[in-house]
């Protein structure tokens, strides 16, 4: 009975007097043209992301002049993001999925630690600056790996499970550093991290390649609809007949492993391993993902979003820096930005929900 | 009719014998409408309740009793007809009208807070406090008195009500109703959770309640009950009053089973021809148990066969099904499909065996809402269509499409999010999701819940193509006729048991009422 007027298209919206009328697929064309449905979507969300960004840029612009609208900042920029984005690619696929995963900072922290002790760097003098990428990669999925054990087949609550994570890595951390700065001395190693391929710093190459990998892994495989179905309803997936466990263990080790990459990218950056590395990484990467348009709760996520929200909030820092202005005002700043983010996406998501349900 | 005393049963024991009540209404109930989008839940409820007297409420399951409950308790509020409480008309908008005004309700499911204590339940939401701090001497002494009162003074105000018996729970509530001074208590099959002892203390402590000149209003399936402790009953069906004010003691089971069934049909169940005698057997179930919810239930469906398993709400019936499908996993048994045996416990497992549910909840297990149609159409298959872990949305699209076709699913757009359809399309999503996957064994839990009589009919038809393909079906309904019409053979399911096996054409919706009302724990 109902079923013939769900297409009723909202009041004001200059589809509904058509869509009212005319049958389902001409209705259905009438509603994808019209430009407010259009930014209604997850383009939509992305272009104010944009906007945002360019928003940051043109008061960067105006506060610093030359120095913030240079190539060289712009570098700076990228590599100041490279890091964090790197998490947040791995993190937006466990949120995505409905989980959280507050382990990652203490992951970048242990996994530098771990491949820049003396037995590695000797190990590594003596063979290839490969085995500290080794070393940093298998500490880094290791922990994610424990990590998804303990949440998919331990039930134990992904944000406690993480959170003890988070808690015993950066000990282990401590305990392994002797609380003492690790130098790399290996300069194989810095040679190959510190390059600049067709000049832009690798760790930029690196947070490239991890998000177009990650795009296509959430957007084009098997394995990101299994992520986008668990975090949508996982009671649904599985009676669908999705193995939502071992996927959930997938997750977790995915986002080790890029913690594991973080690692290393953080020891080309401080050209040091250090138990505090890393540190509140893993609520930057939250903030990021969130502010890019995935939902907390799961069931959709966005990669494009969440290079974005990285990149706000690495222009922001920067900016703020050009400036001279305190880190306890940006942190302020920060914490606004997150607010409105997630205000204006609320709004999107009540206005997409009820023009739906008609 | 307004009643000369008001307060004639504050805590006043009436001295008369309980079974003899004065005959002015305490709660009094006209042409009460109540509509949902897409159903009418109630469509003109009269009932009328006498202080100190044991009314029962009866019906199958949508005759409209929980909807009636819970415009009685403030929790719906109906389109028309009012609410009389002592002759006065009362607005009941929100739960604290309807306590103020004395009615009570135990829901089924004890609505007791576990990690509380049985003193801070009993006053849950209405705290005895000065100034913000409970006052927890004054309220444990109460709870005492309350105790004492309903005959079980060994539940001590500090005990955390998660440590109590389904029992113990049930008192916690009941004092809670007294707690509010209530004068009607209405009891949501009470004795659902209880053992046969337990049942004769709820018996006993009812029959205080009403020598307290308190009016019980009783919802039960069980006959045997209703004999023992009734005054007088109300039978509802298709959300009107078919009867009312029936002294309980002269109406026998045949005339009440005679007034539950019969609903007007307003939909057909298309004939198929009957299954092949020799053909293959596709699911058998043997021996399985899931330890509190079901015991020993074995049988085995043909290809192209229906069968239905008919029971009450809480009989074991979608356990059964969901254990078949790995969702639980049982204690015992086993479930073979076409002769393999599954693992126990995994769904996936049964997936790939060719085994499809459609669970009883659509909305929290079926669908993923905020996702577009076409990918909950292909939530079981785009593994199967993607290349080396690569999708393929373009074919994904097309196979909804064609679904979306076949069932004229609307709206056709396969982009829509799930939620936007009606329930009647939502549930041919989910049958889409196993047709395209292709099962041999498909098994339905209420497919027709919340859907309009015109996709029910569809989805009927659906189900005579898919076994007259050779698909063997499973399906559980709350709909006596549903299940007959629908199945080939049906199996009675009652208390966790399966107590009669029957062909359909040889077992009407009588007898099956009769087994399932039977009830063997009272």
């Amino acid at each position: 009975m109902s079923d013939h007027d769900v297409t009723t298209a909202p009041a004001g919206d200059p589809g509904a007097p058509a869509a009212a009328t005319v049958p389902h697929d001409a209705a259905r064309t009438v509603a994808q043209r019209s430009p407010r449905s259009f930014l209604r979507g997850a383009a939509g969300r992305n272009l104010g992301l944009v906007i945002a960004l360019v928003a940051l840029c043109v008061v960067g612009v105006a506060t610093a002049g030359d120095r913030f609208a240079s190539v060289d900042n712009a570098m700076t920029i990228l590599r100041l993001a490279a890091v964090l984005g790197v998490l947040s690619i791995g993190m937006t696929f466990v949120v995505t999925a409905g989980g959280i995963d507050l382990s990652v900072g203490a992951v970048v922290g242990l996994s530098s630690v771990w491949a820049t002790t003396l037995a590695t760097q000797t190990l590594a003098n003596d063979t290839s600056w490969l085995v500290m990428v080794g070393c940093a990669l298998a500490v880094g999925l290791g922990a994610g790996v424990l990590n998804g054990v303990l949440v998919a087949y331990g039930r134990v609550v992904a944000f406690i499970a993480t959170l003890a994570m988070m808690v015993s890595a950066r000990g282990l951390a401590e305990i392994i550093a002797n609380r003492q700065t690790q130098i790399v001395r290996v300069q194989s190693f810095l040679d190959v991290f510190q390059s600049e391929p067709l000049g832009i710093s690798l760790l930029v190459w690196i947070f490239a390649v991890v998000a177009v990998v990650g795009w296509f892994l959430l957007n084009r495989t098997t394995f990101g609809r299994r992520t986008v179905a668990v975090g949508g309803n996982p009671e649904a997936a599985r009676l669908a007949g999705i193995k939502i466990r071992r996927h959930t263990l997938y997750l977790y080790a995915l986002s080790g492993l890029a913690a594991g990459i973080g690692g290393l990218m953080m020891l080309a950056r401080t050209t040091a391993g250090s138990s505090t590395n890393g540190q509140y990484y893993e609520l930057d990467a939250i903030a990021a993902v969130v502010v890019g348009g995935t939902l907390l709760v799961g069931g959709r996520g966005t990669i494009v979003g969440t290079v974005l929200g990285v990149l706000i909030f690495s222009t922001l820092t920067n900016v703020f820096t050009q400036n001279n202005l305190s880190s306890s005002a940006q942190a302020v700043a920060k914490g606004i930005i997150i607010v409105l983010a997630v205000l204006l996406q609320q709004r999107f998501a009540d206005r997409s929900r009820s023009s739906g349900s008609a | 009719m307004v009643s000369d005393d008001p307060h004639a049963n504050d805590g006043v024991p009436s001295g008369g014998p309980a079974h003899e009540p004065a005959p002015a209404p305490v709660l009094e109930v006209r042409g009460i409408v109540k509509t949902f989008p897409g159903a009418r839940a109630l469509d003109g409820v009269d009932l009328e309740i006498r202080r100190g007297e044991v009314h029962c409420l009866l019906g199958q399951n949508g005759a409209g009793k929980s909807t009636l409950i819970k415009v009685l308790a403030g929790a719906h509020q109906p389109d028309e007809g009012t609410v009389l409480v002592d002759g006065e008309p009362v607005a009941l908008v929100r739960p604290t009208d309807a306590l103020r005004h004395g009615i009570a309700t135990m829901y089924q499911e004890l609505d007791v807070v576990d990690g509380l204590t049985v003193a801070e339940n009993v006053f849950l939401g209405h705290e005895l406090a000065t100034a913000g701090f409970t006052q927890r001497r004054v309220a444990a002494r109460r709870t005492r008195e309350l105790m004492a009162r309903l005959g079980h003074p060994e539940i001590r105000p500090h005990t955390e009500v998660g440590a109590l018996s389904a029992a113990g729970k049930q008192i916690v509530s009941m004092a809670r109703a007294l707690s509010h001074d209530a004068r009607v208590i209405v009891m949501d099959e009470p004795t659902a959770v209880l053992d046969s002892e337990e049942v004769e203390n709820l018996f006993r402590v009812v029959g205080e309640l009403t020598g307290d000149g308190i009016a019980v209003v009783y919802i039960s399936h069980r006959l045997e009950e209703i004999r023992r402790i009734g005054d007088r009953l109300t039978v509802l069906k298709d959300g009107r009053t078919v009867a009312t004010g029936l002294p309980v003691a002269s109406t026998d089971r045949a005339e009440l089973i005679r007034l539950m069934t019969g609903r007007a049909v307003e939909y057909a169940i298309p004939r198929r021809p009957a299954p092949a005698p020799d053909a293959p057997v596709l699911l058998e179930v043997d021996g399985l148990e899931l330890a509190g919810s079901f015991h020993d239930v074995s049988f085995s469906v043909r290809a192209g066969e229906v069968v239905g398993l008919a029971g009450l709400v809480g009989s074991g019936r979608s356990e059964i099904l969901e254990s078949v499908f790995g969702a639980r996993r049982p204690t015992r048994g086993t479930v073979r499909v076409g002769g393999r045996t599954l693992r126990p416990g995994s769904v996936a497992g049964a997936v790939a065996a060719g085994v499809g549910l459609c669970p009883e909840e659509r909305k929290s297990q079926g669908l993923i809402l905020d996702q577009p149609v076409y990918r909950n159409i292909t939530l079981s298959t785009f593994g199967r269509t993607a290349r080396g872990g690569l999708l393929d949305e373009r074919e994904e699209r097309e196979v909804a499409r064609g679904q979306i076709e076949a069932l004229e699913l609307r709206p056709s757009d396969p982009d829509r999010p799930a939620r936007t359809l009606s329930g009647g399309n939502q549930q041919k999503l989910v049958l889409a999701r196993w047709l395209v996957h292709g099962c041999r064994v498909l098994l339905l839990d209420e497919p027709t819940r919340g859907v309009d009589v015109g996709a029910r009919s569809e989805i009927y038809a659906l189900v005579a193509r898919l076994a007259a393909q050779g698909t063997a079906v499973v399906v559980v309904s709350s709909e006596i006729d549903e299940v007959i019409g629908l199945a080939d053979r049906v199996l009675v399911v009652s208390e966790g048991r399966v107590v009669h096996e029957a062909p359909a054409d040889r077992i009407d919706e009588h007898q099956v009422l009769d087994l399932v009302m039977e009830g063997s724990a009272a």
